[in-house]
């Protein structure tokens, strides 16, 4: 716990303190409700569960004013959301109501009902990480889960390996530009696109690798390993109002998604 | 544990301890795991407290090498086999753990942004995450940080985004990082290497600053040899992880055989050449006003 007069020798953009309804909450508040979102889409059958968890999720995105920013984050599910929708709706097993039929191929409206609803359950996901991730700085997860002594490391990994993309990026970019200079043709038609990616993935894999071994020793070097409680700058507001919203949303989206498997309400 | 050895590493710097034994490698041989072939062989090296030792050489010398070496990391970290003695202040590096061995001897790599954690949002934070790492008291935290930020001239840098500096200020960030644990001995590897005239200016003059107030010693390995004429006491250059030629800066530098070993001497001395030469008598007052 800082004390007052140690709190009065950070800077104020280190003691800065998040604002705003849904940004104000404590990360691990905010993590729970991802986790919670991630529960109840994929758990509650039918529509409610996603429906639900997409209307709360937008609802909050546009408190916390982040709503336009998880377009990406949407658009990044697409492979995954068109996969879905072929396969479920063309190859859905024992489905006979067919809409119409492609040749070989034959769409049945069970299989589309399956698809829009796995669907639905990956965008209201996806959309519930996104609002996380646009509200939550790693850092403040990080000093978070340090001060409940939670897993400091596996969780350090994971926020610094998100804060390297921009750099895995920029060296995608480069490789990129290489590989044109040396006369590959990576624009135009999709084909010609992919075919570009094949020379991307070695020279990026194997710098990021690299890297790795460089970080590992660059963390060593700066004591990540010492033993013992890591000095915390900055603690953000918790309350026990918080800690009751947590326990209360888990242990009900638990029984949310028991009720709903055992088939004891009928949900839409 | 971790505020005992930060303790001395503090005063390590400081000079307020019992005398510093120093840095020295006693005929240190290293071999990485799986390789036929040693990549250093009988290193003899001596870095005293606030002296800077330059380490120069082609590419292959084991120039990297020797800094994992120094820095405890190799073979602690990376595995390999290691012969003769690396002992900083009288103590084995292979006797200490990671962090604190980082309390004791620095080590700056030549790619910033592989050593910043990636997830801080202004410098002083990220300069913080090492003090914070050993435990320390937030009032020492915060003393350590603007010590750190201030010897790498970089304080006016302290609210800024480590995402969103240039290279030379990315590795004062880097620089000041390992500085704000105290060590009594830093570890360079080409810290300019990815730098442009400005940024190099930037380190070179941080460096000097750093061994003349602090009474850190400084292994840099560096291929710009302007550098290393304006901040080293001595020189030492490698060839196929030997020593091949040290002394003092001075002369080593003025070598004729460095351009044989990979390594181009300073401007000043291809000035110097260059006239002599051409037949002119090189003018003493040049020399020095290059002095």
């Amino acid at each position: 716990m800082i004390q007052a007069d140690e709190e009065a020798l950070l800077p104020a953009y280190v003691r800065r303190i998040p604002t705003g309804g849904y940004r104000s909450l404590n990360p691990l508040t905010k993590l729970t409700l991802a986790a919670v979102a991630a529960i109840v889409a994929f758990g509650v059958r039918g529509w409610t569960g996603p429906a639900v968890v997409l209307v709360v999720v937008v609802s909050s995105a546009l408190v916390a004013g982040v709503l336009r920013r998880m377009a990406p984050f949407a658009l990044a599910t697409l492979p995954l959301v068109a996969s879905i929708l072929l396969v479920n709706t063309f190859l859905y097993p024992n489905a006979h109501d067919v809409i119409a039929v492609f040749g070989p191929l034959a769409p049945t409206w069970t299989g589309a009902t399956a698809a829009l609803q796995a669907t639905l359950r990956v965008v209201a996901f996806g959309l519930s990480a996104a609002l996380f991730a646009l509200t939550t700085p790693i850092d403040d997860l990080l000093g978070e889960l340090e001060r409940r002594h939670v897993g400091r490391r596996g969780s350090f990994v994971v926020g610094s390996a998100l804060g390297a993309i921009p750099r895995t990026v920029d060296r995608a970019r480069e490789v990129v530009d290489a590989q044109r200079s040396r006369g590959m043709d990576t624009e135009g038609r999709l084909w010609r696109r992919f075919r570009g990616l094949v020379p991307l993935i070695a020279p990026v894999l194997f710098g990021a690798l690299a890297e790795v071994e460089e970080r590992t020793m660059a963390l060593e070097a700066r004591a990540f390993t010492a033993p013992g409680r890591r000095t915390i700058l900055r603690e953000l507001p918790d309350s026990g109002w918080q800690r009751a919203v947590r326990w209360l949303l888990l242990v009900g989206s638990i029984a949310a998604v028991a009720v709903s498997l055992a088939g004891a309400v009928k949900l839409p | 544990m971790s505020g005992e050895t930060a303790v001395s590493g503090e005063t390590a710097v400081s000079g307020e301890a019992a005398p510093r034994a120093g840095l020295v490698l006693a005929g240190v041989g290293y071999r990485y795991a799986g390789a036929s072939a040693a990549a250093l062989v009988s290193i003899d090296l001596r870095l005293e407290p606030g002296r800077v030792i330059g380490l120069a050489g082609a590419n292959e010398s084991g120039k990297s090498t020797l800094c994992l070496v120094v820095a405890g990391l190799a073979p602690g970290v990376i595995g390999g086999r290691l012969d003769g003695s690396v002992r900083v202040d009288g103590i084995e590096t292979t006797a200490m753990r990671p962090h604190e061995l980082a309390q004791r001897c620095g080590l700056l790599f030549q790619n910033a942004a592989t050593q910043l954690s990636n997830t801080k949002a202004t410098v002083f934070e990220e300069v913080a995450f090492g003090p914070c790492n050993l435990g320390l008291p937030v009032a020492e935290v915060v003393s350590r940080v603007w010590w750190a930020l201030r010897m790498a001239g970089i304080e006016a840098l302290a609210p800024r985004d480590p995402a969103r500096l240039s290279g030379g200020q990315a590795q004062l960030v880097a620089l000041a990082s390992v500085l704000a644990l105290r060590p009594g001995y830093l570890v360079l590897d080409e810290p300019t290497s990815e730098l442009d005239p400005a940024g190099t200016r930037l380190v070179a003059d941080a460096l000097a600053r750093i061994a003349r107030e602090t009474g850190a010693g400084i292994l840099i390995v560096e291929h710009k040899t302007d550098v290393l004429a304006r901040i080293a006491d001595e020189v030492v250059v490698l060839e196929r992880g030997a020593v091949a030629l040290s002394g003092p800066a001075a002369t080593v530098l003025a070598d004729p055989r460095l351009v044989a070993l990979g390594v181009e001497p300073p401007a000043a001395v291809r000035l110097e050449r260059a006239v002599r030469v051409s037949g002119i008598e090189w003018p003493a007052a040049l020399a020095e006003a290059i002095e």
